[in-house]
């Protein structure tokens, strides 16, 4: 009898409580849904706004074509994007073997314990965080002026652009190189190979993947910058296309603001086009990242 | 290229010296024996490969394991037994200086591999390691093809020869041919873990070293794949010489000839754990009549 009521009162109990915090659970999952969303509906309405714009500019005209004030609705973004893809080419030339090498340093052969490469660490992490503007005068004093001299040409912009992604290359490395387990070092060690054997036939092809992944990830970030062009005076409206590592340039951001502030609103469509094009770019990049580190994944 | 004619030089030498008669032998065993005394080593001559004397390891200052002091012969299977943290795995990775790769490790005393001090200043790791392999305590094959696995080892050391033939005669040895011959190239992790472990001991021989270490090499697998990787053990104690590092001590008593145990012993101040060996003897010995009592508490269970 007894036991039997303390029973029913106590399966009371748990149920009150349980209903109370189901509201709750519910109320903080609801919460959480909303913030998730937030960021999703703002590049929806980003999307949509552009695509309202721009979308029906877009053509195959549009990328092949030079910028024209004087018919603005056969405008074009040709040496933009020309420009904006032979800066990924050349920076991807310049960051990889700079930042792989940083990072096979760092991670396999500098002691971990010295003052020196923790100094060289905190500098990397820091670097990673300069605003981009801080580059483009860095690259504007030392590469279009000063030691290297090279006035605004496709190489200065590449190597500018270079060296503000270079941090974020070298940490995603570094961690590409970390995920190798130490098991394969041993193994590869205790064979008989070198260090340099085992880093360039089992360590780097482990954190390959990743560090592809990686460098586009760098890249993508690379593309979308227009400070540092600014700061060292690339062109924003250029007619031609450029033909050489000396050649002037200009890139789709700084084409995109430049269309974007004019007055003319066939210039402006054209710059909502423009915006679609790097979109494109970028979700191209971005999902060759994605596949890379789908496709390569190891699980050790 | 040069390390080659003074090695075999010396196994000429070693072999020759090694030759005479029992008694020559021994009379050497017992001085390198630690607590037991008056041993007598087993039927036939025996080489020592490796001597190890006064050997001590020490991470950051910290004792791991000291005073290691005995021989481990030619053609035999050395077993290290003892509780965790009594330096055996230490100990074993002092012989193909894998402790190298800890940088705050620091090696005292002598370990002569075939007379040779291995941590002589002018002697290179790697040169060392094309002589002595090593399998791992977990199966670690590269992320690679079952033929790239075994391949590795001889094209890193650029050996000539027909790969093909080099892939199979060590496949062979590893007792695993049978099983993967048609399986070449494919991915090594798609194999179970049994065969993982033995494909990595077919990558060790595929080197054709002298010495075969192995870290507890059963400890990940069930009783079926360690009965194979025993029975392999073995066969390879034939043409190699083993030592291998193990918590399971039926395992000692089945496949080794010689058995080494460790304990951990506090220093004064109860602060310092530090490995040093108890006894060193015929595996029959130390687990039919030991000399040490706490080797019987150890054998026979009654501490873990």
């Amino acid at each position: 009898m007894n036991t039997a009521a303390e029973r029913s009162l106590s399966r009371k109990v748990v149920e009150r409580a349980s209903s109370g915090r189901r509201t709750k659970d519910l109320m903080f999952r609801l919460a959480l849904l909303f913030s998730t969303s937030v960021g999703f509906v703002v590049l929806a309405v980003l999307v949509i706004d552009v695509l309202l714009d721009g979308g029906s500019r877009v053509s195959l005209d549009f990328i092949t074509s030079p910028p024209s004030r004087i018919s603005p609705e056969r405008t074009g973004v040709a040496p933009a994007l020309l420009g904006t893809i032979y800066l990924m080419v050349l920076c991807a030339v310049f960051i990889v073997p700079v930042g792989v090498a940083t990072a096979v340093y760092l991670e396999e052969y500098a002691d971990r314990d010295s003052r020196l490469s923790r100094l060289i660490e905190v500098n990397i992490q820091n670097l990673a965080a300069v605003p981009s503007v801080v580059y483009g005068i860095l690259g504007l004093a030392f590469i279009v002026r000063g030691p290297l001299g090279l006035k605004p040409v496709l190489l200065a912009g590449a190597l500018t652009l270079g060296l503000l992604v270079l941090p974020v290359v070298i940490i995603v490395s570094r961690e590409a190189i970390r995920a190798v387990p130490s098991s394969i070092r041993e193994g590869s060690l205790a064979l008989g190979a070198t260090q340099w054997q085992t880093i360039w036939k089992q360590v780097l092809p482990g954190a390959l993947p990743g560090i592809a992944t990686g460098v586009i990830l760098a890249l993508s970030r690379a593309v979308g910058e227009t400070a540092p062009l600014l700061v060292i005076g690339a062109a924003t409206f250029l007619l031609f296309s450029p033909d050489g590592l000396g050649s002037r340039f200009t890139a789709m951001p700084l084409l995109i603001f430049e269309f974007i502030s004019d007055a003319d609103t066939d210039l402006r469509a054209a710059g909502a086009a423009a915006i679609l094009v790097l979109l494109a770019l970028l979700v191209v990049m971005n999902a060759g990242a994605i596949f890379l580190r789908n496709r390569y994944e190891r699980k050790w | 290229m040069t390390q080659e004619p003074d090695r075999q030089e010396r196994e000429a030498q070693a072999a020759t010296s090694a030759a005479p008669s029992t008694s020559s032998d021994g009379q050497a065993t017992p001085a390198l024996q630690t607590e037991a005394s008056g041993q007598k080593p087993a039927a036939g001559t025996r080489e020592a490969i490796y001597d190890l004397d006064d050997v001590g390891v020490a991470y950051g200052g910290v004792p791991a394991v000291r005073e290691v002091t005995f021989p481990i012969y030619q053609h035999e299977i050395t077993a290290l037994i003892g509780p965790s943290g009594c330096g055996k795995s230490t100990l074993i990775r002092c012989l193909n200086r894998m402790n190298d790769l800890i940088p705050a490790a620091a090696v005292t005393g002598t370990v002569a591999y075939h007379g040779q001090n291995l941590y002589d200043d002018d002697i290179d790791p790697v040169q060392v390691r094309k002589h002595i392999g090593m399998v791992f305590q977990k199966p670690n094959p590269f992320p690679k093809t079952i033929y790239d696995n075994i391949a590795f080892g001889p094209r890193v050391l650029g050996m000539d020869g027909n790969m093909d033939e080099i892939v199979e005669s060590a496949l062979r040895r590893g007792a695993l041919w049978d099983e993967v011959k048609d399986r070449l190239k494919t991915n090594a992790f798609g194999m179970s873990g049994g065969q993982q472990q033995r494909l990595c001991i077919a990558r060790a021989l595929a080197t054709s070293p002298d010495v075969i270490l192995m870290d507890e090499p059963c400890s990940a697998l069930d009783p079926i794949s360690t009965g194979r990787i025993e029975d392999l053990m073995l066969e390879l104690k034939e043409n190699y010489s083993i030592v291998i590092v193990t918590h399971n001590m039926q395992q000692a008593a089945r496949v080794s000839n010689m058995t080494a145990f460790f304990t951990v012993e506090l220093d004064a101040d109860e602060k310092q754990r530090t490995g040093r060996v108890v006894e060193y003897d015929e595996t029959e010995k130390v687990f039919t009549n030991p000399s040490d009592e706490r080797t019987e508490a150890y054998v026979t269970g009654k501490v873990g």
